[in-house]
């Protein structure tokens, strides 16, 4: 009886209680979330295309500040210099967090939660208390800021990122794998090879995706640790913006963004088809 | 017994994680080309003894010789064993013909020599037209073949699985059973399977070790602990028994007079010593049911009828006896018959022949 009441008023309202998206204040909410996070975005590159020189007013389709972006010498070493410290900072740190992430799942040792709060710990306190650490500590230890001390700042706080993503990955690992290798005759170093890093490799990839990523558009600890006139892509443009707020900065931001969302695509790609190759 | 050198030799075998004691003191002997069960309940440190013979615990005291070598600080890799996995650990990443190849390869036999290897133990576990397939596409009993294959193709000296069926539902075990001995027989290896399931044990193994609290109760083939066994552990793991306690009263020329609790004195062959407190015991299936006090050389107890659970093929009656004790009775259902002639309520003699009894001293 009750159940028949039920189902008329559901035909009723023609929703099913678990149809979300067939509710309309659904719709408007998701809108709502999407346009409070993309619409300054969009700005952003549609004012890059934008031929007037200054604010918010639209006078036709230019690709003239892309040209002029292209053509900046120094934005150019600036993206040279974010791209070699990104690439150099997210192989280390991808192998070191590997190796951490690995230790912190296969072994049990005195201290281990602390151990592991500790080496987490870069992940949760202020960028800019980091930052500030890392040039005192250069400064104390009398090391010259140069690119090289911003790509061992940037190692040093990627690397929990890294080790994080690499445990979650080995939590679904099963141990006898590892078992049945050395069963069958190979030795420990085979057995990582052949066995435990082919099921890395997805944790791996998103590990050193996010790397890159955090490391490409790193602003705070690179504005400390970097050396005089060592200008990375994000310093760089922050420094252009302070003299004055022209379409070349939304270009060269533009850029910026596409080169991290085709990265990230990349690696998405990579991973499911790797996924559906490898279905456990 | 002493007919040729044990392939496995395990002699006073410790094992302790911390203060916990999973084998203790255990010795057992395995000769070539046996097919050994260690059969227990979970937790009895039947796996701890398997994976030590494999190489991935050590021993706290005591030693193994796996055909008289002795194993102590020698790792897995370098064992002449190879193991069945429980969750059959094949390796998701490779097809079917590069697990199986895996063990050759790591080992560098010539890439020419492994092929026609591992296609021979394919053949041997009837997947030889799954080589290119991913594990993700076998079922779980493909999957488990796979794992023999890949550890066959080692040609080990003794085979080591652990719990090889549990995954499997009722039917393919059954069949797997056959398999697995038809495969021993086939190859001609020593077999050691780990299982808490007695009727794998029974069905399969030449002998098997029934372990309790890692301890080794007994060793003995089938028949033997189950007509046999050696104490109320065994008696009571292998198979149903009516168990009831008693006092050794006196002994005399292979007889044994023990005075029951609740039923009185009563006289069953024995030959071994016993002593003091022992248990008495029968199988359900050896007892017969009478409406009328039997007559003769029996044992004999009056008891109501408290369940009838049909089983098709028997049904079991639990009556509550005299002496306080539920005992069982095994009826066959030979004749076709819907209702059965025994129902609750009914009081009724449940007897068995002094022969029968078993005479637990432990």
């Amino acid at each position: 009886m009750t159940d028949v009441v039920a189902s008329r008023r559901r035909r009723r309202r023609g929703v099913n209680p678990l149809e979300y998206l067939k509710r309309p204040w659904m719709w408007l909410t998701l809108l709502a979330c999407f346009l409070f996070l993309y619409f300054p975005l969009v700005t952003l590159v549609a004012f890059s295309f934008n031929s007037y020189k200054r604010g918010f007013i639209w006078k036709g389709f230019s690709l003239k500040w892309y040209e002029k972006a292209l053509n900046n010498q120094s934005l150019h070493e600036a993206f040279f210099n974010s791209m070699h410290v990104a690439a150099v900072s997210t192989v280390v740190s991808t192998a070191l967090g590997a190796m951490l992430g690995l230790a912190l799942y296969r072994y049990w040792f005195p201290w281990k939660g602390t151990y592991e709060g500790i080496a987490h710990l870069p992940i949760v306190i202020p960028e800019i208390c980091m930052a500030v650490a890392m040039v005192t500590f250069f400064w104390a230890i009398g090391i010259e800021l140069s690119l090289s001390t911003v790509i061992v700042s940037h190692i040093a706080f990627t690397i929990p990122f890294v080790a994080v993503v690499v445990r979650a990955r080995m939590a679904g690992f099963d141990k006898s794998l590892e078992e049945a290798s050395r069963d069958l005759g190979a030795s420990e170093w085979q057995t990582f090879w052949y066995v435990t890093f082919p099921y890395m490799i997805p944790g791996l990839v998103a590990g050193a995706l996010m790397a890159f990523v955090l490391s490409l558009d790193d602003f705070v600890i690179t504005f400390f640790t970097a050396g005089v006139g060592d200008n990375t892509f994000p310093v760089k443009i922050y420094s252009m913006l302070r003299f004055s707020v022209t379409p070349e900065v939304n270009a060269a931001s533009t850029i910026l963004i596409a080169i991290t969302l085709s990265l990230t695509l990349v690696a998405m790609i990579m991973q499911s088809r790797w996924t559906k190759g490898h279905k456990e | 017994m002493t007919d040729a050198k044990p392939i496995i030799s395990i002699r006073n075998v410790t094992k302790r994680f911390g203060s916990v004691v999973a084998v203790d003191n255990v010795s057992i002997d395995i000769r070539p080309g046996e097919f050994f069960a260690l059969l227990g309940p979970s937790g009895c440190g039947k796996t701890t003894l398997l994976r030590m013979l494999a190489g991935f615990e050590t021993t706290s005291e005591g030693e193994i010789e796996i055909d008289g070598q002795p194993m102590f600080g020698v790792s897995p890799n370098k064992r002449p064993v190879n193991m069945v996995f429980q969750s059959y650990a094949v390796f998701p990443h490779m097809t079917v013909f590069d697990n199986v190849a895996y063990g050759l390869k790591v080992t560098g036999v010539p890439k020419n020599e492994i092929t026609g290897q591992v296609n021979e133990a394919l053949s041997l576990v009837h997947l030889e037209d799954y080589g290119r397939r991913k594990p993700d596409q076998l079922s779980g009993g493909q999957r488990q073949r796979v794992a023999l294959a890949r550890a066959l193709v080692k040609k080990p000296k003794v085979l080591l699985l652990d719990e090889p069926l549990s995954a499997l539902d009722a039917k393919l075990r059954e069949a797997m059973r056959l398999e697995l001995v038809r495969l021993q027989h086939s190859v001609g290896i020593t077999f050691i399977i780990v299982t808490h399931d007695q009727d794998e044990a029974l069905s399969m193994a030449d002998r098997a070790a029934v372990m309790d609290r890692g301890v080794v109760r007994q060793i003995a083939p089938p028949g033997e602990l189950y007509e046999h066994p050696n104490g109320r552990f065994v008696a009571d793991f292998i198979g149903k028994v009516n168990m009831l306690e008693a006092k050794v009263a006196g002994q005399s020329g292979g007889e044994l007079v023990v005075e029951v609790n609740g039923m009185g004195r009563i006289v069953v062959p024995h030959d071994g010593a016993a002593a003091g407190d022992i248990g008495i015991a029968v199988r359900p299936e050896k007892t017969i049911l009478s409406a009328d006090k039997p007559g003769g050389d029996v044992v004999a107890l009056k008891g109501k009828v408290c369940d009838v659970a049909y089983y098709g093929n028997e049904s079991h009656i639990l009556l509550d006896t005299d002496t306080g004790v539920q005992f069982t009775s095994t009826v066959q259902n030979d004749a076709r018959r819907v209702e059965s002639s025994v129902v609750i309520g009914d009081n009724l003699w449940i007897s068995w022949a002094p022969g029968n009894t078993l005479v637990l001293a432990e």
